[in-house]
């Protein structure tokens, strides 16, 4: 195991408290106060997460939009510059490279957004695709920072904290601002399903802001939350609900998925699976009980035989739902809405009813 | 700082143990509620079962994470605190007064094996 990186944060992470812990190769935040304050200042106000661990790959050149469109699974063609496209990298077998967020930088630049976790193997992924098209791809993950700035007063913190123009932005839109001779991304995008701003700028200009937005009283908000507030909303995390082995039909994620387009990485394994059927799928779990399902836990049949059809990959006591609920993987036949399972929690197994994912309604500004 | 009681019993795995007469008041230690953070669910035995000591009788879910209940003490459940059901979050507001199970001990000897708290005191580092 290779030694942790750190964001250009870390030092501000520290003195300000944080419980600090390894996510994705980085030694990150996980809470300042506690995971409910943070989770709620989200919901309620407004929160600001270093995000500065996520990787960006700029893919430029003149074949770059038909390259894009080769390793990503959702369809950028002919978009306008200042639009941002979410979907996925597949391996040729269907399964997940990574998800990612797209940005149309201009006719031929494309900039990625990728996870932590994954920047290692998706830079090695995408080079490795290359041939036959005419695209640079440049790794930048150490150029930048990024912060989230997420809630319902996140567009005044952005306008009054920052000065950083961003009302007129839709939502999955981006606009470069120019601070003094630096670029800078302002992105109305988010994973925490309220109305939120991404940025990406230098880490000294990352580091300004952060200092900012804390003097301005924005409560600092760390993995811990981004996971709960996240989960709650259905939102997937690659290596939960998304891996090599669960594809995005598996998950739920076809709209992301566009099979018509003319061809790209996994198309003829993904199109089969949606028309044959997957043998699991991705579903929400509701249990009458307060004991929580963890990442892991058997789901087994609601009759008392106990058999194995499926694992939860993500479950909580949901903090702005009040229940506990689950995103768990299971057998096809058991996917259904209303099918009872049950849960196996340390030695006993909890009765749980198949929901939607989406706990939580999203409250996007589109 | 962790609050720490004295005349109480510490674990190493950060449990506590008041004694009252034959029966103890089992719960988990300030230190331990601040390390999970917020508290929202209690997985508790059921009155008449047996507790043995280093042995798992539950578990304390927090946000994040679960972690499990060992007894310091063997005995036998005669009361758990039911006002945890509704606020489990009493854990983190006094974890002393918001005891998780009383137990009728079986062997006084046990407590000469916990920590009194000076030594838990050094135990946790403060």
């Amino acid at each position: 195991m290779s030694e942790l990186k750190t964001t250009c944060l870390h030092d501000k992470h520290v003195a300000l408290g944080a419980l600090m812990s390894p996510f994705g190769g980085f030694d990150m935040p996980i809470q300042y106060a506690d995971i409910v304050t943070e989770h709620n200042a989200v919901r309620e106000h407004v929160g600001v997460f270093d995000v500065s661990h996520m990787g960006e790959v700029e893919v430029t050149g003149a074949d770059a939009e038909r390259f894009v469109n080769h390793i990503f699974t959702n369809d950028i063609t002919g978009a306008e510059p200042g639009k941002i496209f979410y979907g996925m990298m597949c391996y040729p077998n269907g399964g997940t490279v990574d998800d990612l967020l797209v940005y149309k930088m201009d006719e031929n630049d494309f900039f990625l957004v990728i996870n932590a976790a994954n920047i290692d193997k998706d830079v090695e992924w995408i080079n490795g695709q290359t041939d036959g098209f005419d695209v640079k791809v440049d790794h930048q993950s150490d150029r930048y920072g990024q912060l989230a700035v997420q809630g319902p007063e996140a567009e005044y913190q952005l306008e009054h904290t920052l000065h950083l123009k961003c009302a007129e932005l839709a939502f999955y839109t981006f606009s470069v601002a120019e601070l003094e001779g630096e670029k800078i991304i302002v992105s109305r995008t988010g994973y925490t399903g309220e109305d939120g701003f991404e940025i990406y700028a230098s880490h000294a200009t990352i580091r300004t802001m952060w200092d900012d937005l804390i003097a301005a009283g924005v409560q600092p908000c760390g993995l811990g939350c981004r996971d709960t507030l996240r989960f709650e909303v259905g939102l997937p995390l690659y290596g939960d609900e998304l891996s090599e082995d669960i594809s995005p039909i598996m998950a739920g994620l076809g709209f992301f998925v566009k099979l018509d387009k003319e061809e790209f990485i996994g198309k003829e394994a993904l199109a089969l699976q949606k028309a044959e059927g997957v043998a699991q799928k991705l579903v929400g779990l509701e249990l009458a009980d307060k004991a929580i399902p963890r990442h892991g836990y058997e789901i087994v049949t609601a009759d008392d035989d106990n058999k194995v059809v499926g694992t939860v990959t993500t479950g909580y006591h949901g903090i702005s739902v009040d229940k506990s609920i689950a995103m768990a993987l299971v057998d096809a036949e058991y996917a259904a809405l209303d099918t009872p399972l049950r849960v196996h929690i340390r030695k006993k197994f909890f009765p749980a009813t198949v929901v939607k994912k989406k706990f939580y309604k999203k409250s996007y500004k589109k | 700082m962790s609050k720490i009681l004295d005349g109480l019993f510490y674990s190493e795995s950060h449990e506590y143990v008041k004694v009252e007469g034959e029966f103890g008041y089992i719960g988990i230690t300030d230190y331990a509620q601040h390390e999970l953070g917020n508290v929202v669910y209690v997985d508790m035995p059921e009155v008449d079962d047996e507790v043995e000591a280093g042995a798992e009788f539950g578990a304390v879910e927090s946000v994040k994470a679960a972690s499990d209940l060992n007894s310091p003490v063997s005995g036998t459940v005669v009361e758990v605190n039911e006002a945890l059901e509704d606020e489990p979050g009493l854990v983190n507001k006094d974890p002393y007064a918001n005891w998780i199970i009383k137990v009728q001990l079986s062997d006084d000897d046990e407590l000469k094996g916990l920590m009194d708290a000076e030594a838990y005191k050094t135990f946790i580092g403060e």
